[in-house]
């Protein structure tokens, strides 16, 4: 096994999903699957190569500092299940 | 057993660009709630952010002013969390390739140079803006702020007092508003501090465990919040306990630092790489044409106010604190205006009247050429310098030249001696007793006397002439 289930459900905590135990049980399963075929890279030599962080080998793309014509706020919010003059509005959060 | 202080900031300075870091989105302040939004900022699927060139030459700027190794090659990554300020779940930042690492800025406090190290620089998107409602169980978000540009300034544990921090803070905020990429203001939250503070025994090597405080919105509530937080620790480990490794919230109201509940797990940000925006590349042309476009810093300014005015350390420090008021001195000066007299002007009066009506020195109602005037008309004695302070007093008011106001109100100084003799003739027949107790020995009338010629002259007579002609009179 490649994966506990303490770890998924620490995984699952800090993408705020609630698993039951059949579930912790199940992603374990396969997300040890899928580190056990991850691991295969582990058996190439990499000596001297740099992490690969994007597959395209380009650089230095930007934009200019000018406006760009905002999107409308009622367009905005269409889709925000609560709203109120011009907010989003969410349950309260206190961190 | 005595204790030192190790401290470490963390600034988040807002950048002047006009649009976003990733997007065209305004980055005015205080506009309606979400009239500043795009696809981009709310983090809409299948947005792609595109990086501000102006944000990364602004930043550039920060890393040279402060003496950093700017990173040829800096990448961007995802630091994941959830909040409802934060649409897309994480926020864009940089993580182990930061665009600038090791440099440093020094400051001065009890006439003592301290270097303080930067660990890094580098520039991340800020949140939106939470409002907590205060009856409903709800919270209204705002995202016009959500991905205004940010550079995080982290410097080393090297501070070791509230002072220094205050020193330091004033000293980062100064060279970016030198620099123009910032407005530095804390009230505002364009200019934002966390602390990192643990204490160790005095000459140790190893650190003692921090406390992370938060909520610092002004110089002096970080220096306030230190000193407590110092105080707290210091408290702890005399009874033979032991600080916990938390964040802590400034309390203002009741001046003291109070744990935030929740947060004692560690958090585990997930730094990724962000796939949709490229690795940044900083050719050696781009630093050298930005190190170029560099402004005289508030260090080197100083330095030359001391050899080239003459000035005291401490005067070229006030008087380069901010480049607005080093010009309105240089502007003085060149309207012919001794820098001593000049220095002593500004510091003096014209801050104290600016502080007081918290305007600021761009805004004067006294003009650089006007103190120059005034200034002008104390060294060729045309009026005293005590007079010159109720000459000030209406400049400050109207705005008019002092050569105006010394006309309309007849201020001219008395230096003709006849004038100024007729006075002290006046004064010496008004109080036979004094000039009996004088001529018995108490000389330490003669402040009387002149007062009370000055009085007779309404202030105007040369104080130099009525001492003079006093104490021939009283031989």
């Amino acid at each position: 096994m490649k994966i506990t289930h303490d770890e998924v459900r620490y995984v699952a905590d800090l993408a705020r999903l609630d698993l039951d135990e059949a579930a912790v049980d199940k992603f374990a399963g396969q997300i040890g699957e899928i580190l056990l075929y991850i691991d295969k890279l582990n058996e190439v030599d990499t000596d001297g190569v740099d992490p690969t962080s994007h597959a395209i080998f380009l650089t230095n793309a930007f934009r200019e500092d000018e406006l760009v014509e905002p999107l409308d706020t009622d367009r905005a919010l269409a889709n925000a299940p609560e709203q109120e003059n011009g907010c989003f509005v969410v349950p309260k959060i206190i961190p | 057993m005595e204790f030192e202080p190790v401290i470490g900031l963390e600034v988040h300075a807002q950048l002047k660009s006009n649009t976003k870091i990733f997007c065209g989105c305004s980055t005015a302040f205080g506009a309606p709630p979400n009239t500043h939004v795009c696809p981009v900022c709310l983090g809409m699927p299948g947005m792609l952010p595109v990086l501000n060139r102006k944000v990364v030459e602004y930043a550039l700027k920060m890393a040279l002013a402060t003496g950093c190794v700017v990173s040829k090659k800096s990448r961007f990554a995802r630091k994941n969390y959830f909040y409802p300020d934060l649409p897309k779940g994480y926020q864009i930042s940089q993580y182990e390739l930061p665009i600038a690492e090791h440099g440093a800025v020094e400051i001065d406090l009890d006439g003592k140079r301290k270097r303080i190290g930067l660990t890094r620089i580098h520039m991340e998107e800020d949140a939106g803006k939470l409002i907590h409602d205060p009856n409903r169980p709800v919270s209204f978000v705002d995202f016009n702020r959500t991905g205004v540009p940010l550079i995080e300034i982290v410097s080393e544990p090297d501070i070791r007092s509230p002072e220094e921090a205050g020193a330091y803070l004033r000293k980062l905020r100064s060279i970016l508003r030198y620099l123009g990429i910032s407005d530095g203001n804390m009230e505002e939250g364009s200019f934002r501090c966390d602390a990192n503070v643990s204490i160790r025994a005095q000459g140790t090597e190893p650190f003692g465990i921090r406390t992370e405080l938060k909520n610092l919105n002004s110089f002096k509530h970080v220096e306030n919040a230190l000193a407590y937080e110092i105080r707290r620790q210091q408290a702890v480990a005399a009874e033979g306990g032991r600080v916990v490794q938390e964040t802590r919230l400034w309390d203002p109201e009741r001046s003291r630092t109070v744990s935030m509940r929740g947060k004692e797990e560690a958090h585990d940000y997930r730094y990724f790489p962000d796939p949709d925006l490229l690795p940044l590349m900083i050719e050696d042309e781009w630093i050298e044409s930005v190190q170029k476009t560099l402004p005289e810093l508030p260090d080197e300014k100083k330095g030359r106010f001391e050899t080239v005015y003459g000035l005291p350390a401490y005067d070229a420090g006030v008087l380069t604190a901010s480049k607005e008021l080093a010009d309105f001195f240089e502007a003085c000066v060149s309207a012919g205006a001794g820098a001593k007299s000049a220095s002593n002007w500004i510091m003096g009066p014209l801050l104290g009247l600016l502080h007081a009506a918290a305007t600021p020195v761009e805004e004067s109602p006294v003009s650089a050429d006007h103190l120059a005037e005034l200034i002008g008309l104390i060294e060729n004695d045309t009026i005293s310098g005590k007079i010159a302070k109720t000459v000030f007093d209406e400049m400050a008011a109207s705005s008019k030249a002092p050569a105006v106001i010394v006309e309309e109100k007849g201020l001219v100084q008395v230096t003709d001696a006849g004038a100024i003799e007729a006075a002290v003739d006046a004064v010496l027949a008004r109080c036979p007793d004094e000039v009996e107790a004088y001529k018995g020995g108490k000389t330490k009338l003669l402040g009387f006397f002149v007062g009370q010629v000055m009085k007779e002259t309404r202030g105007k007579a040369n104080p130099k002439l009525a001492n003079e002609v006093l104490k021939a009179k009283l031989k």
